[in-house]
Order: structure tokens, then sequence, then C-alpha cells
């Protein structure tokens, strides 16, 4: 069942959002992959204010290859989410409500996300020119040396995506699994 | 003797990165349309779409079809007749890279150092593999990987009891457990036989062998062909949303090892499984 969503992702929108849903995202989300995750991480261990407010916002875990004069954004398809494990309960635990990313997550982040009620959506891998025609405004925020890590704001329009696992922790990956 | 100039080889390098990364090797364009037509799964079927429709956007604008446009692989066999003229055959394969990466628009995504994690902004060095044959040409191959699939991989230091079944367990568990995130459908190198880092050069190299062409020794075809109708069991299914299209082709290279040895590397490579050939 096709849905369309709007940000900011509020605690609200996630009721109506399970696990197989297709859904087209528009509005501001966020990129940021490993290495930015560590900075924001350390960040958040000293204490310092973060580039971006977490509340009720949306994380894409990529890194765009470079955009061409007349173009808004490289190519810009998702990167491996559990690579970001380590780093995202924190983030959960701030306000983050909605993560993009593609495939599976750990056992403890899951937790996380139904103890604070977030969603992981996925994006489909090695689609990264498609994705990026969604995208219609980017510009860095934070950690402009990191190249391609740096934190982007991105503006998206019917950006797809799928729930892979949803605010009460159903994983469409292990649905699928016991269904081969 | 054959001379070969540096700036020949720069070139070269640089067209190849670029066409890898905006045009995707016609074997593996058939078999991801293969795949679409056969696929039964809806969702399976919607992802195979996206990315159909994905590699005609990445030629069309110009766009490279993945953003991880990957490590540059290369192979380089090169003839005992040719002589190298005009500077350092590495330095100019990386320079080629350097060019590549700059004038393609590609994403650069190099550390320097593996703890630091400092980007070298120019997407060098490459991983180059020199093998010296008779003959005076020069061949080369660039193959940029991705590391979603290239995380995936393993070697196994397996027992020669552990045998063709042994084999076969491992090749699935490497796959079962990259499962979503090596961006499915794969395509599978195995290298068996050699030593630890010999096994898993035969694995990358057996990556770059087109889709569909199998093995010449018979009995290490069939195992190719035995592993994908069993990956494929699996049901991962494209972007591991469940499907009848797991992999793509499964690939193997063997070499000669110990006595005491069945070394087995599994290189996973991803749909986009870049590879361009060309002979200087």
């Amino acid at each position: 069942m096709d849905k369309y969503i709007k940000t900011p992702l509020t605690k609200e929108q996630l009721t109506n959002l399970n696990a197989g849903d297709y859904v087209y995202i528009t509005g501001i989300i966020y990129s940021a992959r490993d290495a930015a995750h560590k900075r924001l991480y350390e960040a958040l261990m000293k204490g310092e204010e973060l580039p971006f407010s977490l509340k009720d916002n949306i994380i894409y875990y990529m890194g765009p290859s470079p955009a061409r004069i007349g173009q808004v954004i490289g190519s810009a398809g998702p990167t491996t989410a559990s690579r970001m494990d380590k780093y995202t309960p924190r983030l959960l635990d701030l306000g983050l409500s909605g993560m993009i990313g593609k495939g599976t997550r750990s056992r403890e982040l899951i937790e996380s996300m139904v103890k604070n009620r977030a969603i992981y959506f996925a994006a489909t891998g090695g689609a990264g020119a498609l994705l990026s025609k969604c995208i219609k405004k980017s510009k860095v925020i934070a950690y402009e040396d990191l190249g391609t890590e740096a934190i982007h704001e991105l503006y998206v329009e019917n950006f797809p995506v799928i729930v892979a696992i949803d605010a009460q922790g159903n994983n469409l990956y292990e649905m699928n699994a016991q269904i081969s | 003797m054959r001379s070969i100039n540096v700036d020949e080889i720069i070139t070269c390098i640089k067209n190849m990165c670029i066409e890898a990364n905006f045009k995707l090797a016609s074997d593996v364009d058939v078999a991801i349309r293969e795949a679409y037509d056969k696929e039964s799964s809806s969702l399976g079927k919607r992802v195979l779409g996206q990315l159909l429709d994905n590699l005609d956007i990445a030629e069309n604008e110009y766009i490279p079809i993945c953003q991880d446009t990957g490590m540059v692989i290369v192979f380089v066999t090169i003839g005992q007749e040719v002589y190298i003229e005009g500077g350092s055959l590495e330095e100019a394969i990386n320079e080629g890279i350097r060019r590549g990466y700059k004038e393609g628009y590609l994403r650069k995504s190099i550390v320097y150092d593996p703890l630091i994690r400092n980007n070298t902004k120019d997407n060098t060095p490459g991983i180059i593999h020199y093998q010296i044959v008779t003959g005076d040409q020069l061949q080369i191959i660039v193959a940029p990987k991705g590391f979603g699939s290239e995380n995936m991989s393993r070697v196994y230091m397996l027992k020669p009891s552990d045998e063709v079944e042994g084999i076969k367990k491992v090749v699935l568990e490497t796959v079962k457990l990259a499962g979503p995130n090596a961006c499915p459908p794969i395509v599978v190198g195995v290298g068996i036989g050699g030593s630890f880092e010999k096994c898993a050069l035969l694995a990358k190299k057996a990556l770059t062998r087109n889709i569909g062409v199998g093995s010449d020794i018979p009995h290490i075809r069939k195992l190719e062909e035995d592993l994908l109708l069993a990956i494929n069991d699996l049901g991962i299914g494209p972007g591991g949303l469940g499907g009848n299209t797991t992999a793509l082709g499964v690939n193997i290279e063997t070499y000669p090892t110990h006595i005491a040895g069945l070394p087995v590397a599994i290189n996973i490579g991803c749909h986009v499984n870049r590879h361009v050939k060309r002979v200087i």
C-alpha cells in the first residue's frame, strides 16, 4: 500500500506506518554516514551542540558523488545502515524519528527504535541515479571537510522508500526470510 | 620489444574508470533484464524495475549508476616484451584514476590510513594486481569495487575432507550473512585453492568474468550452476525483500593448493558489477 508523508516525521505519523508500506517522502532530510555519525556521537559525549536538531527528523545514510554544473546532487543512493548501529540509539534518545538506508539493523538498535518510537526506511540500494532525481535541493550544513561524508540538508519530493522496520519492531527483512 | 608510453596508459585508465561507472557491462545489463522478466515476487519486480530505470537515467543524464563509485581494482597483464617509457607504470595508473574520478564527477571514497581515516580526496590509490606473461601486449581490467558488497565477502580455510559439500556450505553461509546488505541481486566470485591471499585474488578475478561464461573445467562449471540454483533457492530476492533472483551468476576460479589445505574465498559483487577490459 502506497503512502505519502511530509516531514517533520512526528510520532503521530509513525502509528500509520507499517513494515512493508511503500512510502513517498517529501520535505527536509539530513544525510550523514560513518564519519559524520562518529563526529555527532563525539560531540554528544563532550556535551557540544549538534549542527542540526534531531527531533522528528530523518537521517539518510548516504554520501553522494559530486554534482555536475546544473545538477542538484550527484548519484545519491543509500549506504549500508548497520555500520551506523553503534551510534544510533543515542540519536534516537534525542528524538530522531526516521532513518533511511539499506540492509539489516542490530537487535539492540531495533529495541531502541521500539523504546523511542522511530522508523527505519529502506531505499533501493544501487538506484543512486534514480534517487538523486528526487532530491530537489542540497546544501552542506556541517563537517564540510569530510567531503562526500559531510552532513547535507536535502529537500526531497516523493522520495521512494519502503518501511523496513516499523516503530513496533516488525522487520520486513525477517518477514521475507520466513516466506522463503 | 614494444614500447608503450605512460601517457597512453593514463588516458586509457581515465576513460575506463568513467565508462565503468556510467554504463553497466552488457553481460550484467542482460542478466538484470532477464531477472526482471522472470521475477515472480511483486516487490522483487518493483525493485528490479527501479534498477533498470536507474541504468537508463545514469547513462542518459551522466549520473553514476551508484554513488559508491568504488575503490579501483586494476588487473594489469603485461607481456615480457613490453617496455613502459615516460615514467612509472604504477604512478600512471593512479594518475589515470585521479583524472577519471575528477573529470567523471565520481566520488572520492578512499582514506589514507585505515584508522585515522582522512580522505585522500582523489580516489587514489587504486589496488593494482600485476601479472607478467609472454608476448607484447598490455591488457588492463579496471573494476571499481563498491564496499557494500566487499564488506560481505569472506575467506575460509577449509579442510580437504570438507570437499564440495563444505564449499557449498560456506558459499551459502556467506550469501545468507550478506542478505540485503550487498544490494542483491548479487554476482558471486569464488576462489578455490592457492593460499590465503591467492584464493581471495582468484575470487576477485572471478567477478571480472562475464556472467554466463562458465568455467572451462567441467566439474567446476557444474559447481557454478549448482551454487547459482542453491543461492536463488534461498529466496533473499532483489533488495533482500524476497523473490526468486538473489544472484545473477556464480563464477569460480581455481588454482593448485597444498595437500593440507582447501582455501575458499567468496567475493560478493553487487548487481553494479563494474568491469571494463582494454588491450593496449
